[in-house]
């Protein structure tokens, strides 16, 4: 195969065609769709309309709930360590916050439980893996804040309520778009570099579903400015924290309510007992666990396992029928099918492009129509893209954005998606990026209320675990936004429980044995175990599970 | 049963590559992060985003005939024949406690915490083995002139994966360097917009909060309306 500037030469004649075409195109605009046409092409394309997909959950508090069948088969799952085999007499760390899971969310709730009177001693942060291994380090397009004139919190407040489908909790939304330019602020002081003008007014994009613009960005490293900030942070004030050890169940307090949890240090295989007063759960999404099948944008620890902890705990969830499917995840090379390209190639202006060069939908509807989109595109029509591995992808015009926005804007303002196709000998600023959707964000949750409460004594929420914000769709710059206003609210929240006295009794273990009562009656023709923890890659065990799905298929 | 390889598989160019010393034949396509996984390697360290950007995945590795250490992202490169490659472990180089508050944009501040800074050779062996491809000699030294916008924009791509500070002779953290740097610059030369600072003040002034209750006691069908009718400013549409 031969390979001309990164691209094999057989998808050249389709690149000519974007190229040849990208002078009329520029002023050309394609109509968004009505709701009644965003509604059909859902039900036709969406992988979450597609009964295939996904199955009722068989036991517990969401009993009946329809979900991805990646989902059910974690929570129809046995815990990874039988319950009488743990001591709890003997107390690892006894505190008064334990924070589990170490992305934006959990950062800013230990920085904001402290920053509210809970002293260092009494705070622990766990994580999976390092301290920076999440999906808040990977986000790149931005946050958003309603902070221009022309902008305010009502009118971001009906974008998140519509590009949800009028079903997020009220409360929630209004808690996430009024803190909104608290956070950004509190950012600024800390010294998160966000992108200004010459002036020193922010730049702010514009993003699917979005009616103004009002994305805050850091070039295409908006997470990692962020995290890496709270991380410094969290250091500087030397808040403990514990890597390599993710939790793998909650621990009950005998006066009822969440009391701990039991950890699992990866490398050493010890268990670990927490007790505490106050738990609050910030592990995340469920990327790692490819719903129906598809590559994700997700980092390697996103199994959902605090869902499955609450779960067995007793919380109720939420919201977890949608699932996120991003529309511009890498589609070519190979080697990086399914990352993450970011949204923003379109907030500044990429088109998005069939194989003869001509637009195939309005490039920035809300994240779900416009994945539902390019699917019909690659699955009705002939006007796709193929790879040599027989991938069907779409063509995302990123030289467009330079004739529009000047010559260097890419590198100003894309330099992490430069980089990356740069790394397979791909110029996004000659040549344009072929894409395919690509699994993306845990739309759903614990449910909780907005000062972080879940069901559950003892128990907070916040991030991506959490269900109710986005309804059922997450606008793009929700998250990162997300993270920062519910992780700050868990943190004070904690704080205002430290201030109250009560204890929270002796350790048990009850609600573990009553979900293992609850599986048996079920008589599981597999037995799994959760949470996962960590996916597995390793070729000769994967092939060796998909013999075995065959073979019980037959 | 399962071990036996499939026709497609067999077709597939291969490539020889060595991990701790032992070889393992793998698809030329894969990048080294899912050729070590192919080869039956699990990651616990050494594995983060999978993605280029949180910088868990350093390598160091050799070629075939050839006595340079070329140094990587795992989970970003593809694999070539003849690959000699070893699993770094993740070494954190100490990292200066401060609190920014308290500090200025100035090269006194960042000498305050990493003195070691006055002793780079100029060797430029950090900016050799940076993945990210950055000029990270030129950052140390901007901070060392107390240039430290430019520090802070130079350094700025850094995924903080610490291969700079492993070769370094005169044992600089590098890229807690360039955090402190890019702080500081944050904090003190990039100012707050007077747009945001107004807006905080009228959400805690509580001017929003009628219009909240009134969207709050919309109907659904309500909703949609205001929805379909809202006004775009900023963005063409058809
Ligand atoms: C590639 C990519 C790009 C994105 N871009 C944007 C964007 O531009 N704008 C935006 O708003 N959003 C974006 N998002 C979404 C957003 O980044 C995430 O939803 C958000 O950062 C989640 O934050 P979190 O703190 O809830 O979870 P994470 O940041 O994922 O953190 C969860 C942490 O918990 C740890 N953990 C998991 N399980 C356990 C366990 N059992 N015990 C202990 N610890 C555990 C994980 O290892 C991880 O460190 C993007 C997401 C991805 C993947
Ligand atoms: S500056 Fe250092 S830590 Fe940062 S990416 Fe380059 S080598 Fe890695
Ligand atoms: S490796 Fe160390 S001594 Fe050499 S140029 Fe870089 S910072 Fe200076
Ligand atoms: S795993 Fe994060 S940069 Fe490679």
């Amino acid at each position: 195969m031969k390979m001309i500037r990164g691209y094999p030469e057989d998808m050249r004649k389709s690149i000519d065609n974007v190229n040849k075409t990208r002078s009329k195109r520029i002023d050309q605009i394609i109509e968004d769709l009505s709701l009644e046409e965003r509604k059909e092409v859902l039900d036709n394309f969406h992988p979450d309309y597609n009964p295939k997909y996904k199955r009722n959950i068989s036991w517990g508090v969401n009993k009946g709930d329809n979900v991805p069948n990646e989902v059910a088969d974690v929570i129809e799952a046995y815990p990874m360590v039988n319950p009488d085999d743990i001591d709890l007499s003997k107390i690892d760390y006894d505190v008064n916050v334990l924070i589990i899971g170490a992305g934006g969310a959990g950062t800013s709730a230990a920085l904001w439980a402290n920053y509210s009177g809970v002293p260092k001693e009494e705070i622990l942060l766990v994580t999976k893996l390092r301290l920076g291994d999440c999906n808040t380090v990977m986000a790149q397009g931005g946050i958003q804040a309603a902070d221009r004139p022309v902008d305010n919190p009502l009118i971001h407040y009906m974008d998140v309520i519509g590009g949800g489908h009028f079903e997020n909790n009220p409360n929630l939304v209004k808690a996430l778009v009024s803190d909104a330019p608290k956070i950004i602020k509190w950012h600024k002081d800390l010294g998160v570099m966000y992108d200004c003008t010459e002036d020193g007014s922010f730049i702010e994009n514009p993003g699917g579903g979005t009616s103004r613009n009002r994305m805050h960005c850091s070039k295409d490293y908006t997470g990692l400015e962020m995290f890496r900030t709270l991380k410094d942070e969290i250091i500087n004030r030397e808040i403990p924290y514990l890597e390599f050890s993710p939790a793998i169940e909650l621990i009950t307090g005998e006066t009822g309510g969440i009391a701990g949890a039991i950890l699992y240090n990866i490398e050493t295989k010890q268990y670990f007992v927490v007790r505490a007063k106050t738990i609050i759960l910030t592990t995340g999404g469920f990327g790692r666990l490819h719903v129906a099948g598809f590559p994700t944008t997700n980092h390697y620890g996103a199994t959902m396992d605090g869902v499955v902890m609450a779960y067995r705990a007793g919380a109720k969830l939420r919201d977890l029928d949608a699932t996120q499917f991003h529309p511009t995840g890498a589609a070519f090379p190979e080697q990086i099918v399914g990352l993450l390209i970011t949204e923003k190639t379109r907030s500044l202006g990429a088109q998005v492009l069939g194989r003869n060069g001509e637009q195939i939908c309005y490039p920035l509807e809300p994240r779900d129509v416009e994945a539902s989109s390019l699917i019909k595109c690659c699955t009705t029509t002939d006007n796709y893209i193929e790879t040599p591995t027989q991938m069907r992808g779409i063509w995302l015009d990123s030289p467009l954005i330079e004739e529009i926005k000047g010559k260097g804007t890419i590198l100003k303002n894309l330099s992490a998606m430069y980089r990356m196709m740069n790394r397979f000998d791909i110029d996004i600023t000659e040549d344009p990026i072929l894409v395919y959707p690509t699994l993306h964000y845990q739309n759903g949750g614990v449910e909780l209320d907005e000062n972080c409460y879940t069901s559950l004594k003892g128990l907070l929420a916040a991030g991506e675990i959490s269900g109710g914000v986005h309804g059922k769709n997450r606008l793009m710059g929700n998250s990162l936004l997300e993270i920062n206003v519910f992780g700050r609210r868990a943190g004070i929240t904690a704080a205002n429980e430290y201030k109250k006295k009560s204890t929270v009794g002796k350790l048990t273990l009850a609600h573990v044995h009553k979900s293992i009562k609850a599986l048996d009656a079920l008589n599981l023709k597999d037995k799994r175990y959760s949470p996962t923890i960590l996916p597995e890659y390793r070729s000769d065990i994967v092939r060796d599970r998909l013999v075995q799905l065959y073979e019980q298929s037959l | 049963m399962s071990k036996t390889k499939t026709k497609e598989e067999n077709a597939t160019p291969t490539v020889k590559i060595y991990i701790m010393g032992s070889m393992h034949e793998v698809p030329a396509s894969l990048t080294i992060m899912k050729a070590m996984e192919y080869a039956g390697f699990k990651f616990k360290r050494g594995a983060g985003c999978r993605a280029g950007f949180c910088g868990a995945c350093a390598t160091l590795y050799r070629k075939a005939g050839d006595y340079r250490i070329y140094a990587a992202l795992a989970c970003q490169t593809q694999v070539e024949d003849g690959m000699v490659l070893t699993q770094l472990p993740f070494v954190p180089a100490p990292k200066g406690i401060y609190d920014v508050d308290s500090l200025q944009p100035t090269a006194s501040s960042i000498l305050k915490f990493y003195p070691e800074v006055a002793r780079c050779l100029s060797c430029n062996a950090c900016s050799k083995v940076c993945p990210q491809e950055i000029q990270v000699m030129d950052y140390v030294q901007y901070c060392l002139q107390g240039q430290i916008d430019k520090a802070a924009e130079l350094s700025f791509d850094c995924v903080q994966c610490g291969l700079c500070a492993i070769r370094c002779p005169a044992e600089i953290p590098q890229y807690h360097v360039g955090m402190l740097a890019r702080r500081l610059h944050g904090k003190y030369n990039m100012s707050t917009p007077e747009t945001l600072i107004e807006r905080v003040e009228e959400i805690e002034n509580g001017v929003f909060e009628e219009g909240f209750k009134e969207l709050k006691s919309l109907s659904k069908d309500d909703l949609k309306k205001r929805y379909i009718e809202r006004d775009f400013v900023d963005q063409k549409k058809a």
